[in-house]
């Protein structure tokens, strides 16, 4: 069948389906299960009101279980197994990763890109959040550093090869080291450092985020604060660090997570610009090269994943319970 | 706000300078992308984009093609290059022939000699082409039956903009197939979560039951869980029930790991719509579902737009799930594993066919973003600053 018509009975079928769901379960359980009439009328409604809520949940959980909660526990039983899954091995695929080489570069990249990516790109937000606050064209301004947002990573990636190519007449870098009497040299190959060019990537990519969401903050901070200062004499930087900084350092924390997280996850800039070559391994592509290879140590370096991600999660959890009291 | 003591004009200059620089900074990548997209191959090699509204010194290959005389023991040719059938295409117009700044006899060295100047051949003859194309060429080889010489020359050409990448892409690069499948993952992937994700959302914020709470912190820790660990266990299970990889398969995953920002997102819009609505509408004898259909949903419509921007964003972008759920095939591919997986291997020199690609794949993606930037920005701030 033609995957378009696919698509389109799935949208249907699925949108059907949902709105048919929700809109018969609801019929059945007012008009069959817990009638409001007859003797108990009241006591009905009342039992048909503490079902509802799970009507309404249940689809939502019984995808979440599947798709987020479930695989948790499928991936760490197979992470012990061996390649084929038929032989229990305990932990010996987490013995193997931590005695790989390659494990281990990928692991000192990626502990790098989550020490710089959220760095660089919440202070290069906050920056930009700050310069554009009061200039008339800022609205412009931040909607073109925004816009690298809408790009895959993959496109990202295509787009930096052009600034990195090697070829002085296609990249831009080499272009400005020849015109300075440099050789012309490929970014990508230069052992440690090719890790930050292609951080860079990412920063360029999220720094619009961080702007967005701290300029709002900024916006946010009581305006009578800001002029006190100035009345007591305080300089522009001053205001800055002194004043509106501390009072946005929730969001900043936020901010800096929340492109920890997603450093942790990305895969396709590595993937796209050296494939891992050149020790730019880091843990998530690292995993994509045993995927579908050998599903034992993948599953192994997923977990390892997980479990970095893990202090975050709580942290998340903590600061969402502390806010919907 | 401009009026705000301790404003210096100074100061002004000195933002309004940087602003401006890191916005060129951001901006050149791209636009660099986009040139060279509409640039032809070969100027791509000889010139960079930031150059490419300047003619180009290129160097054409051609057969000294013309009338032959012969001389004694040599053969004399006379014609001019512009006229040589693998040229003659690239110059049809006789009156706006470029000059002739350099020839060559060799194709390592193209340009190795003037415009007019008499260069010794292989063949104990002599070569000179002029600045308008004109050529003697003298040989001892009977050109009539070893064919007319390799002749190359250097002329300035005209900057070179076209759809011709774009042609070669849709068309043989299969972009136009992978463009389509894009959309066939995209769309019911964008549709699905958020009707699930809605009533799930009104349910934990206006609806009082135990395990509330719970759910919630649920759903908060779900947003961070890597999607790296379901590849493996779900993809299994796919083949279990026998979805396999395919588009249902891939659509159920997108829907998925879509929902625990779906709901969150939604929930914190519906429990910031104000009480006395939903309140007055419960006196006046409306249910549960009533009050969702008929007011939370279309109340809650910017947190709707504003996620399923989110979403369809993400799964356009994917590469991932799509290199994991789709079958590995190349009529299934869809545009980021086209280009990761496939034009960056086979086209990796063929810098115009790339970028075209690439702007292929990311038009979309930018045509929603500027025309819907609101909605994004409104669920980015609703997604983690309250």
């Amino acid at each position: 069948m033609n995957p378009i018509f696919q698509g389109l009975i799935t949208i249907v079928v699925g949108v059907g389906g949902c709105v048919g769901y929700f809109y018969f379960a609801n019929l059945i359980l007012d008009r069959f299960i817990f009638p409001a009439k007859g003797p108990e009328a009241g006591r009905n409604i009342n039992r048909a009101n503490q079902v509802r809520p799970w009507l309404f949940l249940f689809p939502a959980m019984f995808a979440l279980s599947l798709y987020l909660v479930y695989p948790v526990f499928g991936s760490f039983i197979r992470s012990l197994y061996n390649r084929a899954g038929t032989e229990f091995i305990g932990f010996g695929n987490y013995l193997n990763l931590f005695g790989d080489s390659a494990f281990q570069t990928a692991f000192f990249n990626n502990f790098l890109w989550v020490l710089v990516v959220p760095a660089m790109a919440t202070f290069l937000g906050l920056l930009v959040a700050q310069l554009t606050d009061r200039l008339a064209w800022g609205n412009i301004a931040k909607s073109l550093i925004f816009m690298p947002m809408a790009i895959s990573f993959v496109g990202a990636s295509l787009i930096w090869r052009f600034v990195y190519a090697a070829d002085p007449d296609i990249g831009i870098i080499n272009a400005i080291r020849v015109y300075f009497g440099a050789e012309a040299l490929d970014p990508l190959q230069v052992p440690f450092w090719n890790n930050f060019f292609l951080m860079v990537i990412l920063i360029w990519i999220q720094t619009g985020f961080a702007m967005v969401i701290l300029s709002a903050a900024l916006r946010g901070i009581p305006e009578e604060t800001v002029e006190a200062a100035i009345i007591d004499g305080a300089n522009p930087f001053q205001v800055f660090f002194r004043i509106k900084v501390p009072q946005i350092m929730g969001t900043i924390v936020v901010v800096w997570t929340t492109i920890t997280i997603l450093v942790l996850k990305v895969f396709d800039i590595v993937y796209a610009m050296t494939g891992g070559n050149f020790d730019t391994e880091i843990l998530p592509s690292y995993m994509m090269d045993f995927m579908f290879r050998d599903d034992g140590r993948a599953t192994a370096v997923a977990f390892v994943i997980m479990i970095v991600v893990l202090p975050v999660m709580i942290w998340n959890i903590v600061q969402a319970r502390k806010e919907m009291r | 706000m401009d009026n705000i003591a301790g404003t210096k004009s100074s100061l002004t200059w000195a933002v309004n300078i940087t602003v401006f620089l890191l916005v060129v900074i951001w901006l050149i990548p791209t636009v660099g992308l986009l040139v060279s997209s509409f640039r032809d191959r070969e100027q791509i090699g000889v010139s960079a984009w930031w150059e490419s509204i300047f003619p180009v010194e290129q160097s054409f290959r051609a057969r000294a093609e013309g009338e032959v005389m012969q001389e004694g023991d040599l053969w004399v040719i006379e014609g001019n290059v512009f006229a040589a059938s693998e040229v003659v295409e690239q110059f049809p117009d006789e009156a706006n022939r470029p000059p002739i700044s350099a020839f060559g006899l060799t194709g390592r060295d193209p340009g190795g000699f003037t415009a007019g100047e008499e260069a010794e051949n292989r063949d104990n003859g002599t070569t000179i082409v002029n600045g308008d194309g004109s050529f003697v060429f003298t040989t001892n080889e009977n050109p009539e039956e070893e064919g007319f010489p390799r002749i190359y020359f250097v002329a300035e050409t005209p900057p070179d903009f076209d759809l011709e990448n774009y042609d070669t892409v849709l068309g043989g690069a299969g972009m136009a197939q992978a463009f389509i499948n894009t959309l066939t993952v995209t769309i019911p992937a964008t549709v699905i979560p958020i009707l699930i994700a809605a009533f799930a959302a009104y349910a934990l914020a206006w609806m009082d039951f135990p395990g509330r709470a719970l759910l919630i912190a649920a759903v908060v820790a779900l947003l961070v869980v890597p999607l790296q660990l379901a590849l493996v266990p779900l993809l299994r299970l796919h083949q279990q029930v026998g979805i396999g990889q395919s588009f249902v398969g891939i659509w159920l995953a997108h829907t998925g790991f879509g929902l625990p920002l779906a709901i969150y997102l939604l929930r914190n819009y519906m429990v910031g719509l104000p009480r006395d609505i939903i309140e007055s509408a419960k006196v006046d004898g409306a249910t549960d579902f009533q009050i969702f259909v008929k007011i939370i949903l279309p109340l809650s419509f910017p947190a709707l737009a504003s996620f399923a921007i989110f979403q369809f964003l993400w799964t356009w972008n994917d590469l991932l799930v799509a290199k994991v759920f789709l079958p590995a095939s190349d009529e299934s591919w869809v545009m980021t594993v086209r280009i990761a997986d496939d034009l960056l291997g086979s086209r990796g020199g063929d810098w115009g066919i790339l970028a075209a690609a690439a702007f292929v794949s990311i038009a979309v993606p930018l045509i929603v973003f500027f025309t819907m930037q609101r909605y994004l920005v409104r669920g980015l701030l609703a997604g983690s600053v309250k």
